[in-house]
Formats: structure tokens, C-alpha cells, sequence
């Protein structure tokens, strides 16, 4: 189990999920790609497919109509598949909350393996939140 | 027989022409970076990325489709890459003289990983998938073409011989065939048609990862994708290798002329990192236009020049 836990953690490919996002999240998970951050070093790549993905990163706030998307694209994966919610929408709703559309938080949804809270969350507490999130593996 | 099998399955064949092709791949993913001013993966990178995919992940089957011909389909692509990388690996170390007429049986071999995908993606029963598996088809139907004229034209330089061996012994006594006029110009839709034949990026329309989703390979997961990196690793190494011997003299493995052959590959590896890294994704009307009219003008004037000695 070792050797197989370690090549997991050594690479990371991401499949990104937007629902209801403002985009700001969208922009600063960008931001992690480009040269300042980089996090092509830890082995981590933006997976076109979710077929290919081992992390789903979700923004923004879930309604109604992204629940069964979100719930889709979770059964669609091939697991062991991590989710992490970024942001105040997907950890908690933000001001969203008590909106009518609004069908919970993520971790209502689908099972949810770290928070990145923040509103956008900086890219640096982006890199920070899966660094933890490979550690605690 | 079992000299054979260990040609196949280790030295030149399954496990030597992956290790290098992972690590060439490596390098390739390195120079983007830098080109792109990043810091780039770790050394051992596209060994995380297989081992992870072939040990760690859950395979799943399309509900619609054929599972059968899905699974199917990267075997028949890695075996299609194995046996071509013997058959080019051999004579370019030196080990058997191969047999007459192999440049026609590698040229046939090497088109098989990219009808092995054709099959796999259409097989998936995904509309993203047969996008990308018809634009894969449409786009070896036009660099074939091309390819087939700059082999014609290293078969009309090396004194019609058929044989990769015997191209590069000819070389090898007079001088690399990249150093004539007509050389160059053969070279150059050579390695265009080797972009092409790994899917990198003016010619990667058919796994356009932005537009329809890593299209051809979009259903696979676990370890039939694994094979399938595993094959894009070879392909990476055997392609290149097969440049050198058709137009730098092949490997040679005295002394200090390992260093050469080393930065022959890696060159040749360079050039295409940097084609990729300096154009955008072309659509397939211009990628046909480009090698059906353009590589195949050049092409053919090269061979007129080489018949006329030059």
C-alpha cells in the first residue's frame, strides 16, 4: 500500500467544477497553473475529463440544478477520488445560505476531504489546502 | 525463441524503449515549463503518473458501446508500438541486420497505436469520443501520405535499398543524409509528420483537452489508460529514433559517440517540444491542407532533387 499511496499522492490530476461560482474562485484556482505558482511541481495537472481526474475541486455555491451534475460527476469518477470545496460558497453556502435555490453545501452532497475557505481563497491557501490534504493521506 | 521474446520484451523492445520514452517525456514536460518559465514536474514524474493510473485507479466500462473492443484497444496499440521499436531499435543498435523491406513493415506498424485509438474511442459509444476518433482518422489519412513520400525519398537517396540497415550503413560511409539539400527538405515534413503521429500540439486536434474533453481517450480510466500513456512514452523515444536512422547516421555506441546519440535524440525530442510550445492547435481543414498540399509539394521536390543527385 505504500508504494501505490505514494505514487497517488505524486500525482494529483485535477477535474474542475464550477456551480453557481461569481468566477473569483474559477480565476484564483487559474492563477495556481501560471508561472508565479506553478503547481506542475507537486505533479498536479488540470484534468480535461473527469474519467482521468483524482481530485474534484468545487466552487461556488450548489442549486438545485448543479446537485445532479455535482452527484454525476461524482459517480462518474474512477475512485479513490478526493473531493476538496473551495471557497466560502462551497464550504458553507457564504451569503447564499439561505437562498431558495440553494440545495446545500457540498459536503451535504458528496462526501468532502478538505475546506478551503476564503472569499476567493488566495492561490498560495489554494496550494497550501492540498498540501495538507497529501499529507494527512 | 527466447532470444526473440528478450528482443521483444526487454532490451530494445517493451521495457528499455519505455523507461527512455518516460524519461524523454519527462524532459519534454520540463523544457515546456521552462519555455513557459515554470520549474516544471520531478524526475520521475510519468512513473508516478502510470503506476498511479495501472495500480491505484478503478477501471470503468462504458454502459453503451463495446467493453470488449474498449479494453482491447490499448493491447493492440502498446503490441503495435513493441513490435515496431524491435523492428527500428535492432538495426539502430547494431544488434540484427533486420531484413529487406523493413522500412515498409515499420511504416505499416507505426500507423497501428493510432487505428488502435480510432477503435477504442469509437468503440466507448461517447459523441465527444467518435468527434475526436474522426478527426484522428482524417488526420492520418492526410500525413500517411506524406510519410510514405519522405520514406520514398530516404529509399531514392540510400541507392534503393529497402532497409533500415542498410540506410544507415550508407550514412555511416559517405555522410548523413540531413547534410544535402534534398536532406533538409525531406527532414522538414518528416518531423511534422511525427508531430502528428504523437498528437502534440499544432496537430492535436483529436485530444483537444479544452474543446471536447481529451476527446479519443475520454471514457478511459485506471489501467487501459495506463497502457495507453505507456504507449505514448514508446512512441515518444521510437519516432525520434527513427528520424536519426533515416537522416543522422543512426546510433553509434563507441566511446564518446554515446554522448552523441544521446543529444541527437534529445535534440530531435527539443525541436518537437518547442514546435509544440510555440503554435496553437490548427483545426483539421488547415491540418489537411497543410500536409496533403504543402509537405507533400516539398516532399516530392525533394525526392525530384535527390534522383538528380543533389
Amino acid at each position: 500500500m505504500g508504494f501505490k499511496n505514494f505514487c497517488f499522492k505524486k500525482s494529483l490530476w485535477v477535474f474542475h467544477f464550477a456551480g453557481a461560482s461569481c468566477n473569483n474562485c474559477d480565476i484564483e484556482i487559474l492563477d495556481c497553473l501560471t508561472p508565479r505558482y506553478d503547481v506542475e511541481r507537486f505533479g498536479i495537472l488540470l484534468a480535461g475529463s473527469v474519467r482521468h481526474a483524482d481530485v474534484i475541486l468545487v466552487s461556488g455555491s450548489i442549486n438545485m440544478r448543479d446537485k445532479d451534475r455535482l452527484l454525476e460527476i461524482y459517480n462518474q469518477a474512477p475512485k479513490p477520488v478526493l473531493v476538496v470545496a473551495i471557497g466560502g460558497c462551497g464550504c458553507t453556502g457564504g451569503i447564499f445560505a439561505e437562498g431558495i435555490t440553494f440545495a446545500g453545501p457540498v459536503d451535504k452532497i458528496i462526501p468532502v476531504n478538505a475546506y478551503i475557505p476564503g472569499c476567493p481563497p488566495k492561490p498560495e491557501a489554494i496550494i497550501a489546502g492540498i498540501i495538507k490534504l497529501v499529507n494527512s493521506m | 525463441m527466447a532470444l526473440y521474446l528478450f528482443y521483444l520484451l526487454i532490451f530494445p523492445g517493451l521495457l528499455f524503449s519505455s523507461v527512455i520514452g518516460a524519461f524523454l517525456s519527462w524532459f519534454d514536460r520540463k523544457i515546456t515549463a521552462r519555455v513557459q518559465f515554470r520549474k516544471g514536474p520531478p524526475l520521475l514524474q510519468p512513473f508516478y503518473d502510470f503506476f498511479k493510473l495501472l495500480l491505484v485507479k478503478e477501471t470503468i466500462l462504458p454502459k453503451q458501446g463495446s467493453p470488449i473492443l474498449f479494453l482491447m484497444a490499448p493491447i493492440f496499440a502498446l503490441s503495435g508500438a513493441v513490435l515496431a521499436a524491435a523492428f527500428i531499435l535492432l538495426p539502430l543498435f547494431n544488434i540484427t541486420t533486420g531484413f529487406k523491406g523493413d522500412l515498409i513493415v515499420i511504416f505499416y506498424l507505426l500507423t497501428i497505436p493510432s487505428f488502435s485509438y480510432i477503435i477504442g474511442s469509437l468503440a466507448s459509444g461517447n459523441p465527444l469520443a467518435a468527434v475526436g476518433g474522426s478527426r484522428e482518422m482524417k488526420l492520418i489519412m492526410s500525413y500517411e501520405s506524406t510519410f510514405l513520400l519522405v520514406i520514398a525519398g530516404i529509399i531514392v537517396k540510400a541507392s534503393q535499398n529497402f532497409d533500415l540497415n542498410s540506410v544507415i550503413f550508407i550514412q555511416q560511409n559517405s555522410s548523413p543524409f540531413i547534410g544535402s539539400i534534398s536532406g533538409i527538405l525531406l527532414f522538414i515534413p518528416g518531423i511534422f509528420c511525427v508531430q502528428a503521429k504523437l498528437g502534440l500540439v499544432p496537430f492535436d486536434m483529436a485530444e483537444a483537452e479544452t474543446e471536447i474533453a481529451e476527446g479519443t481517450f475520454i471514457e478511459y480510466s485506471g489501467s487501459p489508460y495506463a497502457i495507453i500513456k505507456l504507449t505514448k512514452y514508446i512512441m515518444l523515444f521510437i519516432l525520434p529514433a527513427f528520424l536519426i536512422g533515416l537522416f543522422m547516421n543512426g546510433f553509434n555506441l563507441n566511446g564518446i559517440n554515446i554522448l552523441w546519440t544521446v543529444l541527437k535524440v534529445a535534440g530531435i525530442v527539443l525541436l518537437l517540444t518547442l514546435i509544440r510550445n510555440t503554435n496553437p492547435r490548427i483545426k483539421i481543414k488547415q491540418a489537411i491542407s497543410f500536409f496533403l498540399v504543402w509537405m507533400n509539394l516539398l516532399a516530392v521536390v525533394a525526392i525530384v532533387l535527390a534522383f538528380f543527385g543533389y
